[in-house]
C-alpha cells in the first residue's frame, strides 16, 4: 500500500515535471501557461463525466424553479376533490383503432367504486381524447414574478383534467406541486448557504487567522454547535415559530433555522485552509515584501480558499435539502396549501397511503436525485479543486 | 556492438541485465518516453551507479527491476536476473512476470530489496520496527517467530542501532531521520537478498549521517556480497561507493564506464558538463561552468540528440538528424555520442 | 575594510511546543542562542548547518519574518543612520523594509500559484512605491530580462515553470526593490546540479553588479565554498565558528566544522579520505546537552567541555576567526585545502 502511493507521487511529479518543461510542445498545453486557476479547474472538471451530467441536470433543475409556474398546469391552490387520489395518467399516442397520432392525448377519467371493496377507483373513458395541448391558457400567475399571464407550458381543453403524475387526497395535480415545491426545497439550500458561508467565512477566518485563544474558544463553541441534537432543535426553534404566519416569513424561519446548524461545518473549512495556506512560504514572502496583513489575505488567502470552499459549499447543499425535506416531512417547515417535496411526502406518511396510491413516492426520487446530482458534482469539483497539487 | 555484448554474456553471466528497457507513458495528448533503451548489467557484489537529473528516467529505471512501475506506464524490453541460489529463476524476463503474481513476490524483498529516499514515507507508523522487520523475515526466510525475531535483533545491530532489545519494539516516529533509513536497510537485507536497489538513499539526510550511512552500505557489501543499484542525482555519492557508473539523461544512458573513467576521463559533453557544474570542495572561491538550458520534454522527439540544444560541441546536420548510436570507446567503457563515432571508423579503415 | 550592514546582537529565539500531556506546561525550545555577528557590507555570509540547527529561523529573525525573542538587528541604512531593523516605526518601516529581502528554498510553495508571474515579480513595487503602472511594466520586464527569464512569457502562471526558471523569478522578485541585503535560504539546494550552478553564477554576477549583499543559508559546503566570502558554523543554535572562507576550509577551528568538511563525498574516486564519521545523531534541541552541545559527538571533548559552555573568540588564526571551542586552538584539525593541494 505504501509502496503504491509513493510510486504514484513519483509517477505524478514525473508528468508534471515534463509538463513543465513542454515548452511548445504542443498548443494545448502552452495555453495552460495562461490559464488561471479557475479555468484549470473548469478544464480538469470537464473531464469528470458524472459530474458534468450531474451538473446539466442541475442546470435543468434551476430552470424549473425559475419558470415553475408556467411549466405545473395548475397553480398550488387548484383542487379537485372528484379525483382526489387518481393514478398517473398515460400519454397516448395510438387510439383505439390503432391509429398513429403525433400529438399525444389523454383520454377522459371517470372514478367509480369498486364493487366489493367499494374503493373509489378510476377508469379511463376511451369515448373521449383530449389531446395534449402547448401553450395553454390556465390559472393566472405572474411570470418570474413580474409579468402577469396565464399561459401555461402544456394542458388539455376544458373539461379535460391532465395528471401525468397522479394526483393527490385532495385532488391537486401531483405534478404541479412537484414543480411548484421545487421552488422552495431547491432554493431555501442556496440562500442557507450563503448565510452559513457569510457566518462561516467570518467566524472560521478569524478563527484560523488569527489561532491561539481566539481559535481555541471558537472551536469549543462550534463543537457546542455541533453536539446539539437536530431533530429536537428543530422542533424546539419551530415551536418558537408563530403559527399562522405568512408563507414567505415561514420560508426565512427555515433557512434561518437550517443555517444555524450548517455554519458550523463551512467556518470549520475555512479555518483549516487558512491554517495550512498561512504556513505556505508565499505567505511569508509576502510579509517580508511588506505586504499588509489585509491585503494578505485578500490577495494570498481568500483565492487560496475560494476553490475548496467552492466544493464545500457544493456539498453542503444536499444536507440542506435533507434538512429542508425532513422538517417539513414531521410539519416543522412550510405547510400546505405552500407546497415543498418534504410537504409533498407527508402524504406518504402513512403505509396504507403508500400501499394504495404508490405514486405519492415520487417526490422522493426528485429529493435523492437532486441529492445525488449535487453529490456528484461536488465530487468532481473536489478533483478538480487543486490544479496545482504535484 | 550487439555482438560483442551477446559475447560478453556468454563468457559470464551477469547478477543482473537489463536490455533495451523502454517506459512509455500515454500523456492526454502525447507520448512521454520516460525511459528509452537502457541497457546495462550488474556483476555479483558490484555496485553500479544511475546517475542523472530529476526527470531523466532514472528512478522509473529502477522500479522496473522490481516491477513496480505504475498501472499508467508501458514498460517493455528484458529484465533478467540470474540468481545463483534460485536455478529457476534463469533465464526469466522479470517484465513477462504478473506484477503482482507469486513469483514476483518471491523475487521482492526476498532477491532483490529497495530502500527509498525518504523513509517515513516508506516505514508503516502503525507498526513497531521490530514488526516491520519480521514481516519480511516472516515471508520469506523462516515460519518460526523466535528464529525470526533473533535474525531481527542481528540485522538491528550489524546496522548500527545499539540497544536493540529496547528499540526492536518502539515505532518509526521515534526514530530521527537517519536511524530510520537504518532500519529501512535493516528490512532491506533481512533476508540477504542478492541485489539491494537504493533510490536516493541519502538525499533527505544530512551530511554528517550520510557519511554514517554510506559507510554502513559499504561495511554491509562486504560482509554480505549483495551487489547494489546505487540511484542518485549526486556525483560525490558516486564517486564514495560505486564501481560502475551509468550516466543518464532524457531517458537514455548516455555514458557508462567504471567510475574512474567517469570522473577522469569523461567522454559525453553532458557528463563533462556535469562534473564541471559541480562545486568541489577545496578548490576555493571559483566560478561554475553551468550547462545552459534546461532539460527538454521527452515528448514527440525527433530523430536527434536529446543533448543537442544544450551541448557546446554539436555538429549541425548530423547530430540532429541521426539518432545517436551507442559506441564503445574501450572495453568497458561506451559512451552515446557522435563525437567518438568517427574516432570509431577512423580505427576501423586503418 | 567594508563597514557593516546589520549588526545581529544576542539574538535568541524561543518556540513554545505543545506539550503532549494534557494540562502540563509548554516547554519553550531555544532555537537561537544569543547569535551575535556583522555582517558587512557587499560580502556574502553564509551560514551552514545541518538540519535543527537554526539557521533557517536565524535568517528569518534577521528579515523579521518571525519575532525573535530577544536581541536586535540593527541596519546601517544608506545615509549612515542606525536603526533598529525590528522594531521599526511606521515611517522608517515604509521606507527601510524593502531595503532587505529574501530567497526561499522551494520555487514551488515561495511562489502563489494563483498570481501570474508579472503580479508576483511586481508585487514588491506596487506595495513599497507609488509607481504608475507604465513604469512598473519597463521595471519588472527589466529585471525579468536580467534574471534570464524572456519578459514575454510573464503572462503566465508559475505552473508553467520548471524549477530553475522559477528560481529566477523569485530573484527577480527580491531585486526588484533594489534592495542591499538579500537572504537566500538554501537558494540553490531544490535544484539539479546544473541548474545550481546557473543560479550560483546568477547570484554572483548580481553581486558584481549592484553591490548586493548576501546572507547565503545553505547545508551544502561545496556551494558555500564557491560564493561566500564568510562562512558562519551553526550548531544547535549557536555559531560556532565564524571565518573568512580560506581560512575556514584550510583550518578549521572547531572539531564540529572538521566533522562537517570531511563527510562531504567527494567526487573524485581517487581521493580516499579517511573520513571523521561522528557517532551518534543530531542532539534534540528541546533537551540540549550540557556543557558544549557538541561534545557528545566530539571525538575529542573532555570533562571541561561536559560542564562549561564555550565562547565564541577569536583564535590563534587571527582576529577575523572566532571558534567556539574550548580547544581551539590546542587541536590540529584538518582542513580540505591540504587533501587537494597534495593531489
Amino acid at each position: 500500500m505504501k509502496r503504491s502511493s509513493l510510486l504514484k507521487k513519483i509517477f505524478h511529479s514525473l508528468k508534471t515535471h515534463s509538463k513543465r518543461n513542454a515548452t511548445g510542445a504542443s498548443e494545448e498545453n502552452t495555453q495552460d501557461y495562461y490559464a488561471s486557476q479557475w479555468s484549470l479547474m473548469w478544464k480538469k472538471l470537464k473531464k469528470h463525466r458524472l459530474a458534468r451530467f450531474s451538473l446539466l441536470c442541475l442546470i435543468v433543475f434551476y430552470i424549473i424553479v425559475l419558470f415553475a409556474n408556467f411549466i405545473a398546469p395548475q397553480d398550488a391552490t387548484e383542487y379537485d376533490s372528484d379525483y382526489a387520489n387518481a393514478p398517473p395518467m398515460q400519454l397516448h399516442f395510438f387510439d383505439e383503432e390503432g391509429n398513429f397520432h403525433l400529438r399525444p392525448f389523454v383520454y377522459g377519467i371517470e372514478s367509480t367504486r369498486h364493487p366489493e371493496t367499494y374503493r373509489k377507483v378510476f377508469v379511463e373513458d376511451r369515448e373521449v381524447k383530449y389531446p395534449v395541448q402547448f401553450f395553454t391558457e390556465g390559472s393566472e400567475y405572474k411570470f418570474l414574478g413580474l409579468f402577469p399571464t396565464n399561459i401555461h407550458l402544456f394542458g388539455v381543453e376544458d373539461p379535460g383534467e391532465i395528471f401525468i403524475l397522479g394526483t393527490d387526497g385532495m385532488g391537486r395535480d401531483l405534478f404541479s406541486r412537484i414543480v411548484l415545491g421545487s421552488q422552495v426545497s431547491l432554493s431555501i439550500p442556496l440562500v442557507g448557504v450563503a448565510i452559513s458561508l457569510i457566518i462561516g467565512l467570518i467566524i472560521g477566518g478569524i478563527s484560523g487567522y488569527f489561532g491561539g485563544w481566539t481559535d481555541a474558544i471558537i472551536q469549543r463553541i462550534i463543537e457546542i454547535f455541533r453536539s446539539f441534537p437536530t431533530l429536537p432543535l428543530w422542533m424546539a426553534l419551530s415551536a418558537a415559530i408563530p403559527a399562522g404566519i405568512e408563507v414567505v416569513k415561514m420560508y426565512f424561519y427555515i433557512v434561518i433555522i437550517i443555517s444555524f446548524i450548517e455554519w458550523t461545518g463551512l467556518a470549520r473549512v475555512v479555518r483549516g485552509q487558512f491554517m495550512s495556506l498561512k504556513k505556505e512560504e508565499f505567505v511569508l514572502a509576502a510579509k517580508i515584501a511588506g505586504v499588509s496583513t489585509g491585503k494578505i489575505i485578500r490577495k494570498h488567502l481568500m483565492p487560496g480558499i475560494m476553490s475548496y470552499l467552492v466544493v464545500s459549499i457544493t456539498l453542503a447543499i444536499p444536507g440542506m435539502i435533507l434538512a429542508e425535506t425532513a422538517m417539513s416531512f414531521l410539519g416543522l417547515g412550510i405547510r400546505s396549501p405552500a407546497t415543498s417535496w418534504g410537504v409533498l411526502l407527508q402524504e406518504a406518511q402513512q403505509i396504507e397511503n403508500v400501499a394504495l396510491y404508490p405514486w405519492k413516492l415520487i417526490p422522493l426520487f426528485f429529493v435523492i436525485f437532486s441529492v445525488l446530482c449535487f453529490n456528484f458534482f461536488g465530487d468532481g469539483l473536489r478533483d478538480a479543486s487543486d490544479p496545482y497539487k504535484k | 556492438m550487439k555482438q560483442m555484448r551477446a559475447n560478453k554474456r556468454s563468457t559470464e553471466q551477469p547478477l543482473l541485465s537489463v536490455e533495451d528497457l523502454k517506459v512509455t507513458i500515454q500523456m492526454d495528448n502525447a507520448v512521454l518516453k520516460a525511459v528509452d533503451g537502457v541497457s546495462f548489467t550488474i556483476e555479483k557484489g558490484k555496485t553500479l551507479g544511475l546517475v542523472g537529473e530529476s526527470g531523466c528516467g532514472k528512478s522509473l529505471t529502477s522500479r522496473s527491476i522490481m516491477s513496480l512501475n505504475p498501472k499508467e506506464c508501458e514498460t517493455t524490453g528484458e529484465i533478467l536476473f540470474n540468481s545463483s541460489l534460485d536455478q529457476k529463476l534463469k533465464g526469466l524476463n522479470i517484465l513477462d512476470l504478473d506484477p503482482t503474481g507469486k513469483k514476483i513476490r518471491s523475487i521482492r524483498g526476498k532477491k532483490i530489496s529497495m530502500i527509498f529516499q525518504e523513509p517515513m514515507t516508506a516505514l508503516s507508523p502503525l507498526y513497531t520496527i521490530g514488526n516491520q522487520i519480521m514481516e519480511n523475515i516472516l515471508l520469506h526466510r523462516t515460519k518460526n517467530k523466535k528464529e525470526a525475531k533473533q535474525i531481527a535483533l542481528e540485522m538491528l545491530r550489524k546496522v548500527g542501532i545499539s540497544d536493540e532489545e529496547k528499540r526492536f519494539n518502539d515505532y518509526p516516529h521515534e526514530f530521527s531521520g537517519g536511524m530510520r533509513q537504518r532500519v529501512m536497510i535493516a528490512i532491506a537485507l533481512a533476508c540477504n537478498p542478492e541485489l539491494l536497489i537504493a533510490d536516493e538513499p541519502t538525499t533527505a539526510l544530512d551530511v554528517t549521517i550520510q557519511a554514517q550511512v554510506l559507510e554502513l552500505m559499504k561495511s554491509l557489501q562486504d560482509e554480505l556480497g549483495m551487489a547494489i543499484l546505487l540511484v542518485t542525482h549526486d556525483l560525490g555519492v558516486i564517486a564514495e561507493i560505486c564501481d560502475e557508473v551509468a550516466v543518464m539523461y532524457l531517458g537514455e544512458i548516455v555514458e557508462k564506464a567504471p567510475v574512474h573513467e567517469i570522473f577522469n576521463q569523461p567522454k559525453h559533453p553532458y557528463t563533462k558538463g556535469l562534473i564541471n557544474s559541480m562545486p568541489i570542495l577545496g578548490t576555493g572561491k571559483q566560478r561554475l561552468e553551468p550547462i545552459e538550458g534546461t532539460v527538454p520534454l521527452a515528448i514527440n522527439m525527433s530523430h536527434k540528440c536529446g543533448f543537442y540544444d544544450r551541448c557546446t560541441h554539436r555538429i549541425q546536420g548530423i547530430c540532429d538528424v541521426q539518432a545517436v548510436p551507442e559506441t564503445q570507446v574501450s572495453s568497458n567503457h561506451s559512451v552515446r555520442c557522435f563525437l567518438y563515432n568517427e574516432h570509431e571508423e577512423d580505427e576501423q579503415n586503418a | 575594510m567594508p563597514e557593516p550592514i546589520l549588526r545581529v546582537k544576542d539574538l535568541n529565539k524561543e518556540f513554545k511546543t505543545k506539550s503532549t500531556k494534557l494540562f502540563s506546561k509548554s516547554v519553550p525550545v531555544k532555537i537561537l542562542k544569543d547569535i551575535s555577528f556583522d555582517l558587512l557590507e557587499g560580502e556574502t555570509l553564509s551560514v551552514v548547518g545541518e538540519s535543527g540547527s537554526g539557521k533557517t529561523t536565524l535568517g528569518r529573525c534577521v528579515l523579521n519574518g518571525l519575532d525573535a525573542t530577544s536581541g536586535e538587528v540593527v541596519y546601517v541604512t544608506n545615509d549612515e543612520k542606525a536603526v533598529d531593523y525590528l522594531n521599526l516605526g511606521k515611517a522608517d518601516y515604509k521606507k527601510y523594509r524593502k531595503d532587505i529581502q529574501m530567497i526561499f528554498q522551494d520555487p514551488y510553495s515561495s511562489l502563489n500559484p494563483r498570481m501570474t508571474v508579472f503580479d508576483i515579480i511586481s508585487e514588491p513595487l506596487v506595495t513599497n512605491y507609488d509607481v504608475k503602472k507604465k513604469e512598473v511594466e519597463e521595471h519588472v520586464a527589466d529585471i525579468a530580462e536580467r534574471v534570464g527569464l524572456n519578459p514575454h512569457l510573464l503572462k503566465r502562471y508559475p505552473h508553467a515553470f520548471s524549477g530553475g526558471q522559477r528560481q529566477r523569478i523569485a530573484i527577480a522578485r527580491a531585486l526588484i526593490t533594489q534592495p542591499r541585503v538579500i537572504v537566500c535560504d538554501e537558494a540553490v539546494s531544490a535544484l539539479d546540479v546544473s541548474i545550481q550552478a546557473q543560479i550560483i553564477n546568477l547570484l554572483d554576477d548580481l553581486q558584481t553588479e549592484m553591490g548586493i549583499t548576501y546572507i547565503f543559508i545553505s547545508h551544502d559546503l561545496s556551494v558555500v565554498q564557491t560564493i561566500s566570502d564568510r562562512v558562519a558554523v551553526m550548531h544547535l543554535g549557536r555559531i560556532v565558528e565564524l571565518a573568512s572562507v580560506d581560512s575556514f576550509f584550510e583550518n578549521p577551528k572547531h572539531p564540529y566544522s572538521e566533522a562537517l568538511l570531511s563527510s562531504v563525498p567527494k567526487p573524485d574516486p581517487d581521493v580516499k579520505t579517511d573520513r571523521i564519521i561522528l557517532q551518534g545523531e543530531v542532539p534534540n534541541p528541546g533537551n540540549p546537552p550540557s556543557g558544549c552541545e557538541f561534545h557528545p559527538r566530539c571525538p575529542y571533548a573532555t570533562e571541561l567541555c561536559r560542564t562549561e559552555i564555550p565562547e565564541l573568540k577569536e583564535t590563534g588564526q587571527g582576529k577575523r576567526h572566532l571558534s567556539a571551542c574550548h580547544y581551539a586552538d590546542e587541536l590540529e584539525l584538518r582542513g580540505v585545502w591540504h587533501a587537494n593541494q597534495a593531489k
